[in-house]
């Protein structure tokens, strides 16, 4: 069979723009062995990402970090009666750190521990690790508050690492930029997809798509300067940046995210399905609410889900435009403050290896796992949604 | 043979000149509130020494203390004191103190919308306002409407430095709104009658700073130049620089008792700080 396929070839000489031939081709396999390799990369990349910035909140996880201001110092004139040990652990030295330190060196630290303990407030809750799970996620009534609440203080005496207020803010921002994006985008594809004339397709699609070129901190700008005031006029509200201008900043982000995979999903419908809807009396509009959206749900729903984590993982939007006061509230016409904007703002300063470090690292990792879920969820549904229409599954 | 003694002479050349760029070179890193003037030291000092190179980069005071510890900066720029943790980090490091040289003074000015008729406030109100007790402008002798709160991050020293001195170490509002830094709260304040937020010396449109009180006997103080000086105005600070003593001589030694000379500090005024008293500065 193939021989007789090799005689026919040469006598057709149709040129098709290949050479044709099996002769090895040295470049072309270096080439393809560079491309898988840099596609590893990219996945090595995902988990190098994650192993790092786990293992900065590790030390955390497994409650090796102590925060509590007050701990129990070791006096001066003590220093040749404490046991090597203890004092190598007390001044959170390696072994091979401790042996090759001199005296004098040793007497430097035990001096700044005593300083630190000298800042520390004469205070009930100076003695509590505030990095423990229950002060991370339950209401405490902290020295000067009224009654328990969830706070987020992490520069101060004694440091409240409560997460629940950055978590709520993030939810609210991204409920908001949802509500705002999804039935702009949803109908913009629908259109774009199924109503529009060729010509209006053109414009139109092209121009959604350009707005996920600009840059988030252009559109966080204009939030801060333009939408900020604009909404507040409108609506009169008391706070002038809140979740609300931060969700409609941030729903100019995912816009163009939602809407073309959405396109997407919609156009990869076949024709077929709209001819047929057609040729039994439907409209057009009939034939694409009632058709085409039904079978590409899955698309949508991936669509929406990646705008999630879009939303989720945006910063300098909610940095800008959101207010950033850590409050534990969900009034949308509350102020705001999201994880990403958190870590973003916070991490410039914080202490090398201390809590609140490993706090951000772990919120960070926390991000993390969200996005990678909501992205993996969507990703598994438009794979099923592919198999559907090609009538596979 | 001659080829060589060519080859053998270009590598010198190239050795040479790589280390002797390296010797003339100083690294500065640290406060972003810092980081406009150190540019302007660094900008005026390589004018005067052609021979030094001096590469400024901001990030914050914890940056810098960080990259101090990892001795890839030789000097670090800081709008507060080292923390004991850092300067414990700094000893494992290199087996000394770092030491601390201030540089400048700032003055912090409080910030209300020039709509607002409250013209000055004691630290004790300025207390209650940021703390989140006091929740009305009536209550300071304004209008009835609500009080918004404009801060920083609290990556920021000016914030450490606010809670500091004027909270007394009392946490701040959690509805208190931060802000990246004191040009976005003069043009948060400018926006909104009821905001109040405090910064650096700067000025800009629709917002007015009030004058500071210790306490109700005192007279209200204006954060002018000469009251931040003589210290009368009581809401201000150091800036400092800290160094490795072990990298404090040559170069970066020399700068850095310019900074603090007559010279340097006449750079200081430029960019809206406070030079050093006559005491702390270095007769260069």
């Amino acid at each position: 069979m193939s021989q007789n396929n090799n005689q026919t070839k040469p006598d057709r000489q149709v040129w098709t723009g290949i050479k044709r031939g099996q002769s090895w081709h040295p470049v072309e396999w270096v080439a393809e062995k560079l491309i898988f390799l840099v596609s590893l990369t990219a996945i090595v990349m995902v988990f190098l990402i994650f192993a790092f910035v786990t293992r900065e909140a590790v030390p955390l996880l497994l409650g090796q970090i102590n925060s509590a201001a007050t701990q129990t110092v070791i006096p001066l004139a003590d220093m040749d009666k404490t046991p090597p040990e203890v004092l190598q652990a007390y001044l959170e030295l390696t072994p091979e750190q401790f042996a090759s330190m001199d005296r004098d060196t040793k007497l430097l630290l035990m001096q700044t521990k005593l300083d630190a303990a000298k800042e520390a407030p004469d205070d009930k809750d100076a003695r509590i690790n505030t990095t423990e799970w229950r002060y991370l996620f339950l209401p405490y009534k902290w020295t000067g508050y009224e009654q328990p609440s969830f706070i987020w203080q992490p520069v101060s005496t004694i440091k409240k690492y409560n997460i629940v207020p950055l978590i709520v803010g993030s939810i609210k921002a991204t409920v908001v930029a949802l509500l705002f994006a999804v039935p702009l985008a949803l109908a913009a594809a629908i259109y774009v997809s199924q109503l529009a004339r060729p010509k209006f397709k053109e414009v139109i699609k092209p121009a959604i798509e350009l707005l996920s070129g600009v840059p988030s901190v252009v559109v966080g700008f204009f939030a801060l300067i333009v939408i900020a005031t604009v909404l507040q006029k409108t609506f009169g509200y008391e706070s002038r940046l809140n979740a609300f201008v931060a969700g409609i900043g941030l729903g100019f982000a995912i816009i163009p995210v939602v809407f073309s995979i959405a396109e997407d999903a919609l156009t990869s419908v076949p024709r077929s399905f709209t001819q047929a809807a057609l040729a039994l009396g439907a409209s057009r509009w009939q034939a694409a609410w009632q058709v085409v959206l039904p079978a590409a749900i899955p698309g949508v729903f991936a669509a929406i889900v990646l705008g999630f984590g879009r939303a989720m993982g945006e910063t300098m939007i909610v940095l800008l435009a959101s207010g950033n006061a850590s409050i534990m509230s969900w009034n949308l016409f509350d102020s705001a403050r999201t994880i990403t904007a958190t870590i973003a703002a916070e991490m410039g300063e914080v202490v090398a290896g201390g809590d609140h470090y490993r706090i951000l690292f772990l919120i960070g990792s926390l991000l993390f796992v969200v996005t990678f879920l909501s992205n993996m969820a969507a990703q598994m549904v438009m794979e099923r949604l592919k198999k559907r229409l090609e009538g596979k599954a | 043979m001659k080829k060589n003694i060519l080859h053998i002479l270009t590598f010198g050349l190239i050795l040479g000149a790589f280390i002797t760029a390296r010797a003339g070179q100083i690294t500065v890193k640290g406060s972003d509130t810092l980081v406009i003037l150190a540019q302007k030291w660094a900008e005026t000092y390589m004018n005067q020494h052609a021979d030094v190179k001096i590469q400024v980069t901001g990030g914050g005071s914890g940056i810098g203390f960080a990259a101090l510890q990892a001795q890839t900066t030789d000097l670090c720029d800081s709008s507060r004191k080292a923390r004991p943790a850092e300067i414990a980090h700094c000893i494992k490091a290199f087996g000394k103190l770092p030491t601390e040289y201030k540089v400048a003074m700032d003055g912090l000015s409080v910030y209300v919308n020039e709509d607002c008729p409250v013209k000055e406030l004691t630290l004790d109100q300025l207390q209650g306002i940021f703390t989140g007790k006091i929740k009305n402008w009536k209550d300071v002798g304004g209008a009835n409407a609500p009080i918004t709160i404009y801060s920083r991050e609290n990556s920021s020293g000016t914030y450490e430095f606010f809670k500091e001195h004027v909270l007394k170490g009392n946490d701040f509002a959690s509805s208190a709104q931060t802000m990246p830094g004191t040009a976005a709260i003069i043009q948060a304040v400018g926006k909104d009658k009821g905001g109040i937020g405090y910064g650096g010396a700067a000025f800009g449109t629709g917002v007015k700073h009030v004058n500071v009180k210790k306490d109700d006997a005192s007279p209200a103080i204006e954060p002018t130049e000469e009251n931040v000086e003589n210290q009368t105005y009581p809401i201000w600070r150091y800036l400092y620089v800290y160094v490795n003593p072990a990298l404090d001589k040559d170069d970066a030694g020399a700068y850095l008792k310019w900074i603090r000379s007559d010279d340097g500090q006449k750079i200081v005024k430029d960019v809206g700080y406070y030079p050093l008293p006559k005491n702390y500065r270095s007769n260069h």
